[in-house]
């Protein structure tokens, strides 16, 4: 990480970068495409649901509703039984995510989520979801 | 144009597998070839186009080359995951059509149980930070058809015992002890709603398949068996982007393979379905049009793919009860051509004359079909 920190400036970053220096900067942003207005996550560079190449960042509304759910079942020992799931955000795209702060065998379809930026400090930061509406 | 019946599976072999310590995964893909070899009574000399997946190894056509001592004049590879080895019956197909060779080689080996080496690929930038595991996506696919559909985990058991039925009609399977849908039902749960027996197994293993020009075939001492349909689909690569966790790909695949046949679901005497987890052969039925979608619980329930029951379904045993090295689509082949020669022994399913093939790969991520005949469908 040392390397990272001493390293110049990107002046035009790719898209991977532009998504995980907003969120290092606590901003969730996804893509849509200028061209067909659909919604894009993960980021990329053509749409893919057109090809355009035209395409805008937007903050996330961090919506989201559980499309499905599983619980990796672990001993305690390893850490216990972690939730794993696909949210679908209410801008359409899904994305691979788990629902923290209730137990993994409450986690269910179509349970309402809502987005949150976690990471360790010198890790790259990720999403994952809480259950409930946003405040 | 089509490649319809243009060239013919005359060489089958298979490894030692199950469990096979002190042997590498080129050591028992040798043997594989040498075994398909003898069953055409051909020399590897004789093989001029290579098509294999084999991991890990870099440049993989090349090391098996190499290994075997062949110079090919057709070296392909494409990395499709398990279902790789269906997808290169289109090629070889193509190829030998072509004049590009004479004598196709698809092959693959690998010793996962002996080396403890799971199979994995590259991480996956959006799905790393939740360490998912391969068992994880097939675990989400089967909570949506539960939801959606009202599957259950009876349905999913009577996958696992179908294929445990079937594999104790084969010497070679490797878990061949009774099971009932109860005991299915009671192991150890994995990723919820799948448990341990819902999973394929992990072996060592290896398989050779030989085709030629469907006009030499015939020249060969078994009775051949023809391609008469083939195609490739894909529908995404991580789970997440699966634009429905309930219809995979094969819902465009099985037609088109079914279409370049001239046959449909109906015609099929046996069908070989990728089985990684037992929710694929639910899928895998329903897509590939044996039932309409969600009627997949209900079509294997009651022994429905079981010895017996309304299709023959995975008559080796499978993924589940039989062998699975990692990538088990060269197996599927292996047995669709030995029910069609009519040598499948106590599992043998009577005249059979057609078999639908289906593979996987990824996280039902490609998915490819095949239509095989006996020489009565040409």
């Amino acid at each position: 990480m040392s390397d990272k920190a001493a390293a110049a400036p990107i002046a035009n970053p790719g898209p991977d970068l532009i998504y995980q220096d907003a969120l290092a900067a606590g901003s969730f942003k996804i893509q849509r495409c200028d061209a067909c207005q659909s919604h894009i996550f993960y980021p990329r560079h053509l749409c893919p649901h057109c090809g355009s190449a035209k395409i805008s960042w937007v903050a996330a509304s961090g919506k989201g509703t559980v499309y499905s759910t599983t619980m990796i079942r672990q001993r305690p020992e390893a850490g216990g039984n972690k939730n794993l799931c696909v949210v679908e955000l209410a801008e359409g795209p899904r994305l691979m995510s788990r629902v923290e702060g209730i137990a993994a065998e409450e986690v269910k379809i179509g349970l309402a989520v809502t987005a949150e930026i976690t990471g360790k400090d010198d890790e790259p930061k990720y999403i994952v979801f809480r259950a409930g509406s946003p405040s | 144009m089509s490649i319809r019946g243009k060239a013919a599976i005359v060489g089958v072999g298979i490894s030692e597998h199950g469990e096979v310590p002190g042997w590498s995964h080129f050591e028992l893909m040798a043997q594989a070839v040498e075994r398909a070899c003898a069953d055409a009574g051909l020399k590897s000399k004789d093989i001029d186009g290579l098509f294999c997946a084999i991991t890990p190894a870099n440049l993989p056509v090349s090391m098996v080359s190499e290994y075997l001592g062949l110079q090919p004049k057709v070296l392909e590879g494409t990395m499709l995951g398990g279902s790789s080895f269906v997808n290169y019956l289109s090629w070889a197909a193509l190829a030998l059509d072509a004049g590009l060779c004479e004598v196709a080689l698809i092959t693959y080996g690998s010793n996962a149980r002996s080396s403890k080496r799971r199979p994995g690929g590259d991480p996956v930038p959006y799905e790393a930070p939740y360490a998912p595991r391969l068992v994880d996506g097939y675990a989400m696919a089967a909570a949506r058809h539960m939801h959606q559909y009202g599957t259950t985990r009876e349905h999913l058991a009577e996958v696992a015992v179908a294929a445990r039925k079937w594999a104790q009609l084969n010497p070679k399977a490797m878990m061949r002890d009774p099971l009932s849908i109860e005991d299915a039902l009671k192991s150890r749960m994995i990723a919820d709603p799948l448990t341990l027996l819902d999973c394929c197994l992990i072996t060592d293993g290896a398989g050779a398949i030989i085709m030629t020009r469907s006009d030499r075939a015939k020249d060969f001492p078994s009775k051949p068996v023809y391609v008469l349909g083939t195609a490739a689909e894909h529908s995404h690569m991580q789970i997440a982007q699966m634009p429905d966790m309930t219809v995979t790909a094969a819902a465009r695949s099985g037609p088109r393979a079914f279409d370049m046949a001239g046959l449909t679901p109906a015609d099929m005497d046996v069908a070989m379905l990728y089985d990684a987890f037992t929710i694929n052969t639910i899928l895998f039925l329903e897509d590939l049009g044996f039932c309409k979608k969600g009627e997949g619980g209900a079509f294997v329930a009651g022994g429905g793919i079981a010895p017996g029951g309304r299709l023959a379904v995975n008559t080796n045993g499978g993924g589940l009860s039989c062998l699975h090295p990692g990538m088990y689509g060269i197996f599927l082949i292996a047995e669709a051509a030995t029910q069609l020669r009519g040598t499948a022994g106590d599992r043998q399913i009577t005249g059979a004359k057609t078999a639908v093939i289906h593979g996987n790969g990824g996280t039902l991520s490609t998915q490819v079909t095949a239509v095989l005949g006996t020489a009565e469908t040409l």
